[in-house]
């Protein structure tokens, strides 16, 4: 008998987005099991989605080599293609479209997060401005918010839940949209004793552990807030000396916030006053050990933009920021005393074009580091501001995550080359006219990522076992791409360990060091700037702005009027969406143990509404919205605001190769006919969404 | 002797099924059977806030266990020296009576090999050292590996902390 070869390797999951660090357990060169690390965890905590991990690479319906379109885009129609030969194609497309219609008629989009360094290197080597990301669907109005505020994007601060005596969350639903470490950590604090009040617009896992909880009326959390910032205000509860030193226009707010009284609040929102008020207090007698969440998934409506500024007022004005149990700093290398990681994109010359999206000249104060994805199938489709010709998607999936799929698709046909870059299939993959098959996170080492913090440290994604499929690395796929189009300099590696070690040659670190624990931490303890002098806002003032320069230079108001959400009108409701802890979205769906698990959707619909239909749980029902229709079953229950529906998100997958997801459940954003908008914080207003329900007899 | 116990804090546990698919991924079980389950239960009012309770269900490695009176071939066997209770596959018939006498769904279904298979407790794991898949994995650290008897004096800490708590805040 042969004998068991065995070993341990730390690595950082992917199963979603929030990247946890893991512990791979590898057996005779497969995966044995995945646990959370140890290390940095203080356990072997793990999600079910990471869990799920060893049965996603074990399983086959996912890409198993580069494939080219045989049909039309969209039919299905696919044929088996060499490396060379896709890559071939890919590079002769780009050529001529570059060559026609100049470089910055090439965009590339991804998933945003912490591993984007050679993909923004590359369209930057190609000479085009456009890198976008996902966040249009998803965070860009609370990075954008903050931006404003502070001059910080949200990832800039982290919360304090070791030392917090009082959370607010808003439709946060962080005991089923969770990452291991912050649900970890949340429980610790209620067991602490932190209390926890909770606004959502439907229960759910999260608000059945709160103190306090609220079903409120559909996008009015903002009026909750400024009934709370007149309570603090008016009773004089704020820290004044920190609102002093460190606020720009506190006089305007508190001119502002004047008529919105908590029993207008009350009016608005549904939440009693004397329940604001009580709050505020709450909130107040802590301070600044408080925690509000600022938002994770916050595309929500036209104006969330200005509830997310909301969310940061009220930390100025408790003094919450770098606080203990509030919100401190996320510190980089730099911070902690070592010269900077490097990156490839600082060795591209920097490009000067204007963007396909507006950011940065139509729209000055959004971030050109999130784009605007929702703007793709405008600048294909009217050739403005200029052609779009090529779209490089790289674990990127609009269709499944934007709002109206068909408007969206109708860019996408128009394109010259649409290429996808995955691990899985995907809505869009499947419109696209190559796709490249990227090893998983199982098969792969990734760049060096920081993983700022109070405490920074740095973290890498490595190789536990050999590709089961015909995939490859990104690193891999982008150099090959880039030596075929003669930006090969820029790429400036044959290896991933040639990559790692030009990453950290200034900070006098090596792979090696990664190998005990999976992290190298940067600081022996959390490093704490000076709330006196020390902190760090990068607005032109170097204040946290009320009223913001960034804004006001741009035309647009600080402080507009208050404006009450939508009301759905008869018979219809407003659609809305959340996740659940088995999946991420569409992307699990297809994962054998998840999708055992929850393998459909269902509507969530208030009783008294239900009744009146004759809808009971378990019916099918039928739900549409500007001429599409979709089925899917009732749930139900009084504990959903009776103008909403809720459901899943991302159901309804209509890629035949996934053939346990195929057609289970209920796609949403295909009723979100129109919604491909920029609103005020960059975001598409998701939740805008009105749909007609009816029992199907 | 039955010496172990999984004790479920529901205070901590959120419902996630982590545990679930640890242990499927650990013991390798085929989609249609689970060794152990969450049961959500709930939403019910307490106190003007809808709670729910997440059951947790592994086998229950009973000191009596059903099962094995049921089993006619002496496939479900309990371990002598620590009273876990797990199948010998080469003498299970597939006959099913261990189905039908546990009264908690604990053994299950191996469509595939047409025979009984259950939790054992990870008891390779536990001749290791270690712990059950599925408290290792436990994201919010919710189950816990200890005695029966640990159980019960972690439910009085909790209970007196508790009082103690109320009474501060009236």
């Amino acid at each position: 008998m042969s004998e068991t070869s065995k070993k341990v390797v730390y690595s950082v999951c992917s199963m979603c987005t929030v990247r946890c660090p893991i512990e791979i357990e590898v057996e005779n060169g497969a995966v044995k099991h995945i646990w959370g690390n140890p290390h940095v965890l203080g356990g072997r905590f793990l999600c079910p989605r990471g869990a799920a991990g060893k049965v996603f690479e074990n399983d086959s319906e996912r890409l198993q080599g580069p494939m080219i379109r045989s049909g039309e885009r969209g039919s299905g129609e696919w044929r088996k293609a060499t490396w060379d030969e896709a890559l071939d194609y890919v590079a002769e497309r780009l050529k001529k479209v570059i060559e026609t219609y100049g470089p910055e008629s090439v965009i590339l989009g991804d998933r945003g997060g912490a591993f984007t360094d050679l993909q923004k290197a590359f369209i930057k080597a190609l000479g085009s401005p456009n890198y976008f990301n996902h966040h249009g669907s998803c965070s860009n109005s609370v990075h954008n918010a903050h931006n404003g505020m502070t001059g910080q994007r949200r990832n800039t601060v982290s919360y304090d839940w070791k030392n917090c005596k009082y959370a607010v969350l808003y439709g946060r639903n962080i005991l089923e949209s969770i990452g291991t470490k912050e649900a970890k950590d949340f429980i610790d604090a209620l067991e602490n004793g932190m209390k926890f009040t909770y606004f959502d617009i439907r229960w759910n896992y999260t608000a059945a552990k709160a103190d306090r909880f609220h079903i409120i009326k559909p996008g009015s959390d903002y009026a909750v807030n400024l009934g709370i910032i007149h309570t603090l205000i008016s009773e004089k509860l704020y820290d004044a000396e920190f609102v002093n030193r460190w606020v720009l226009g506190f006089d305007e707010l508190a001119k502002f916030i004047s008529p919105y009284t908590p029993e207008w609040a009350e009016k608005e929102s549904g939440v009693p006053a004397r329940e604001i008020v009580a709050i505020a207090h709450e909130m107040a007698e802590v301070k600044p050990a408080v925690i509000l969440y600022a938002g994770w998934m916050t595309a929500w409506t036209e104006d969330d933009y200005y509830f997310r500024r909301s969310i940061y007022m009220i930390y100025a004005l408790l003094g919450g920021y770098e606080a203990k149990g509030g919100m401190l700093f996320n510190k980089n290398e730099v911070d902690a005393g070592y010269k900077p990681l490097k990156k490839f994109v600082d060795l591209v010359p920097k490009v000067d074009k204007k963007r396909f999206d507006g950011v940065g000249w139509k729209y000055k104060h959004l971030s050109a580091d999130y784009g605007l994805a929702q703007m793709v199938p405008y600048a294909v489709l009217n050739e403005d501001p200029y052609p779009v010709k090529a779209f490089i998607n790289y674990r990127f999936d609009p269709l499944s995550a934007f709002p109206d799929p068909e408007k969206f698709k109708e860019g996408l046909r128009k394109l010259d080359l649409l290429v996808t870059i995955d691990v899985n299939y995907s809505h869009t993959g499947w419109v696209s006219d190559v796709i490249l098959p990227e090893a998983t996170y199982l098969e792969r080492t990734d760049s060096v990522i920081v993983k700022s913090g109070p405490k920074p440290s740095l973290w890498i994604r490595r190789k536990a076992v050999e590709p089961k499929f015909d995939a490859k690395p990104k690193w891999w796929i982008l150099k090959q791409l880039a030596d075929r189009l003669g930006i090969g300099q820029y790429f400036p590696y044959n290896s991933v360990e040639d990559i790692i070690a030009f990453q950290l040659q200034d900070m006098g670190l090596k792979l090696e060091d990664f190998n005990s624990k999976g992290i190298v931490s940067l600081a022996k303890d959390q490093i704490m700037w000076d709330r006196k002098d020390g902190l760090k806002f990068k607005t032109p003032s170097k204040k946290i702005e009320f009223v913001s320069s960034m804004l006001e230079e741009n035309g647009i108001p600080s402080f507009p009027p208050y404006e009450s959400p939508k009301e759905p009108p008869e018979g219809f409701f407003r659609l809305t969406t959340g996740k659940t802890a088995v999946h991420t979205q569409g992307t699990t769906l297809n994962n054998p143990y998840l999708n055992e698990i929850q393998p459909e959707n269902s509507l969530w619909i208030n009783t008294t509404e239900a009744d009146k239909m004759g809808i009971k749980s378990g019916d099918t029902v039928e739900i549409s919205a500007d001429g599409v229709v979709q089925t899917i079953k009732a749930y139900v229950t009084d504990f959903i605001h009776p103008t909403a529906v809720y459901t899943l998100h991302g159901y309804g997958r209509e890629i035949p190769l996934q053939s346990r997801a195929f057609k289970k459940g209920m796609r949403d954003n295909t009723l979100m006919k129109g919604l491909l908008k920029v609103s005020i914080g960059g975001n598409v207003p998701m939740t805008d969404c009105f749909v007609n329900v009816r029992k199907v007899s | 002797m039955s010496d172990y116990y999984i004790y479920q804090d529901q205070k901590r546990c959120i419902g996630c099924r982590a545990c679930e698919v640890h242990c499927k991924t650990k013991n390798d079980v085929p989609v249609g059977a689970s060794f152990c389950k969450i049961i959500p239960v709930g939403p019910h009012v307490q106190d003007g806030i809808p709670r729910i309770k997440f059951i947790f269900m592994p086998c229950f490695h009973c000191e009596s266990p059903w099962c094995i009176l049921a089993c006619p071939t002496g496939a479900m066997q309990r371990r002598a020296e620590d009273g876990i209770t797990s199948v010998e596959p080469s003498l299970c018939i597939g006959c099913k009576a261990c189905i039908t006498a546990c009264p908690w769904g604990a053994p299950q279904w191996n469509q595939e090999a047409g025979k009984v298979f259950k939790c054992d407790y990870c008891k390779d794991r536990i001749d290791q050292g270690l712990e059950p898949a599925c408290v290792t994995g436990c994201t919010t650290a919710a189950l816990k590996w200890i005695s029966p008897a640990e159980s019960t004096s972690i439910r009085r800490e909790q209970f007196a902390k508790k009082m103690s708590q109320g009474s501060q805040n009236p």
